[in-house]
């Protein structure tokens, strides 16, 4: 009762806190924290659940930022009209990468996952129709506001902390099912998840599929929110990287290890942004590489199993 | 002719994705580990190879094999301060640790170096060769042909000399290899020190007619990939073949397709090579 309790008013807070904020930078942080927080939660189904390391995830965020500014600029309609497109190219792409990739196991998943990206990418800074080299442009006026195209960062906070709730609720949904349970096989050993009659295959690709549309949607949203989207941004390997990073850094496989991952690390990356400018790219990813690497070494299973660790000590 | 010039050249620049190609191999089969940071070893070797030349004044008889040894202490230096502590960890610990180092070389290097592009001076080896109506850069020639001796070297190493023995028993079986009293710790390390030579070598010898820049790792990563998968897993006669290939492939698809596309071709045939024979051609199922 009194840990539901601690949750709701945790839950509250952090609901409220950009509110009382009052500062456009913070606020637009907080936005991008839920919104980080949404794309690695959704790598977190597969690469953390499922355990199947795709480096390759730029390629749904991709396809959803594209989808959204791409059927605006042949339909007129509001940019969030492509999200549903986004997410049928998405579940299509997830059904051709995952069919051959599944049957690799460890490494040669992640290697195949980060060709795939790189050649979609090539492809797409290369292809007149989606705006090649240029990329595309979202409304530049809010027509109407369908459009979501506000001058606060407070609507996108809560639209996108909507989307994280009900991804979350579904994550939580999974994780104590049969499924949860299965993709935890899957995790541990895949050849003896087999021999247990885990239908392996199918698992892994309904784990890609859910993960592969939620990307899709963050892709969307940020598309939305941004309205300009070109291959570097939304088809990069760092796209790719980065939920992998936040995801492992809080804890990959667990419910909120995203989220603490992305409120760590996006306003560690949007200061550094702030503070040197287009320089600051570079040094945001010294940064990335190096608590990556400190986590792997140091700490593989993430900050919040130092957390659980912790309160068993305790209890 | 014209063909017949692109498939020397790139069999040319074949061997030196062969000889980078075959260490990454050779850490895989030793202890299955992926180093996604290879292609960025390689980029830092450049630049070792570059200092070496601009504030040593040194030549390419050395400066290449001052990349190596500087490349085969990095490696063992990865070896001990990372690899040997992840390699036993869960599998997004072994790619979250060389990755995360893939980051760091190359971030850093922004850091060091900026996003400009540098080059060595193309007279260090300079002139060009006419054979048989053939056109060829000296430099390529030099870096070509160094390349391919080498990785025939390296798999002489592994299975002429007691030393290569060691090594390939450790690859084969650790534990029985310890039992009759190899050091696996010793051999992995060196496995790592010998796999960022081979970076180090090449790198030097890219550096003489290609481009330094802190991003040239990311598709040099990608081509060593390709190259260890469809030469198979751990086999140095594999890459050499695969890298040749490869390297042939690619000059092709510049010249008939354009060059944007290169790339395209070949990542698009790696995933091809998984999907129809993830064991590679030479490579055991």
């Amino acid at each position: 009762m009194s840990r539901r309790f601690t949750a709701l008013v945790v839950v509250a807070v952090l609901l409220a806190a950009p509110l009382l904020l009052g500062n456009a930078f913070l606020q637009r942080v907080a936005a991008l924290v839920m919104l980080a927080a949404i794309s690695a939660s959704a790598w977190n189904l597969i690469g953390g659940y499922a355990g199947q390391v795709s480096i390759g995830h730029a390629v749904f965020f991709g396809a959803g930022a594209y989808s959204a500014l791409l059927v605006y600029k042949l339909t007129d309609w509001p940019p969030i009209a492509g999200a549903p497109v986004g997410v049928a190219v998405s579940l299509l792409l997830a059904c051709v990468i995952g069919l051959p990739t599944f049957r690799l196991r460890g490494h040669y998943f992640s290697m195949a996952t980060i060709a795939v990206a790189e050649l979609i990418r090539i492809v797409v800074s290369n292809w007149q129709f989606v705006g090649a080299a240029v990329g595309l442009m979202g409304p530049a006026v809010p027509r109407s506001l369908a459009d979501l195209s506000f001058l606060s960062p407070l609507p996108y906070f809560y639209l996108f902390a909507a989307v994280l709730a009900v991804l979350l609720f579904l994550t939580w949904q999974m994780q104590r099912s049969r499924m949860g349970f299965y993709l935890g096989a899957i995790r541990a050993g895949e050849r003896a998840a087999l021999s247990l009659g885990v239908p392996v295959l199918r698992y892994k690709l309904l784990a890609l599929l859910l993960s592969a549309g939620f990307t899709a949607l963050a892709g969307s949203l940020y598309a939305v929110m941004v309205g300009f989207v070109d291959a570097e941004s939304a088809l990069g390997i760092l796209i790719s990287v980065q939920m992998v990073i936040i995801a492992a850094l809080g804890g990959a496989g667990t419910l909120f290890g995203p989220l603490l991952g992305a409120a760590i690390l996006i306003p560690l990356q949007e200061t550094t942004n702030a503070l040197f400018g287009g320089g600051g790219t570079g040094l945001t990813y010294i940064v990335y590489g190096a608590i990556i690497l400190l986590i792997a070494r140091f700490r593989p299973g993430g900050l919040l199993e130092l957390l659980h660790w912790r309160r068993r000590r305790v209890a | 002719m014209i063909l017949l010039q692109v498939v020397v050249g790139g069999l040319l620049l074949g061997a030196v994705y062969a000889l980078f190609s075959s260490g990454l191999t050779l850490i895989w089969g030793m202890m299955n580990v992926v180093n996604f940071a290879h292609g960025d070893f390689v980029m830092l070797a450049m630049y070792v190879a570059f200092l070496g030349y601009t504030v040593l004044g040194l030549g390419p008889a050395w400066f290449i094999p001052l990349a190596a040894a500087v490349m085969f202490l990095f490696g063992l230096l990865v070896y001990f301060a990372l690899i040997r502590h992840v390699s036993r960890g869960p599998m997004l610990a072994q790619i979250l640790s060389t990755f995360g180092l893939a980051l760091l070389l190359r971030y850093s290097a922004f850091w060091v170096f900026s996003a400009n592009f540098v080059t060595l001076p193309d007279t260090l080896v300079g002139g060009n060769f006419a054979i048989g109506g053939l056109r060829l850069q000296a430099s390529r020639l030099v870096a070509g042909a160094t390349a391919l001796l080498l990785t025939i070297g390296l798999d002489l190493l592994l299975t002429r000399t007691a030393l290569g023995g060691r090594l390939l028993a450790v690859a084969e079986d650790r534990a029985a290899a310890q039992l009759v009293g190899i050091r696996p710790d010793r051999m992995q390390a060196l496995a790592w020190g010998i796999g960022a030579a081979s970076t180090g070598i090449a790198g030097g010898l890219i550096a003489l007619f290609f481009y330094i820049s802190p991003t040239v790792g990311e598709s040099l990563a990608l081509i060593a990939f390709v190259t260890v998968c469809l030469g198979g897993f751990g086999s140095v006669p594999g890459a050499l073949l695969a890298g040749l290939a490869i390297g042939v492939i690619e000059s092709l698809s510049a010249y008939l397709i354009g060059p944007v596309y290169q790339d395209v071709v070949v990542y698009a045939l790696f995933v091809l090579v998984l999907w129809v024979r993830p064991q590679g051609l030479l490579g055991r199922a």
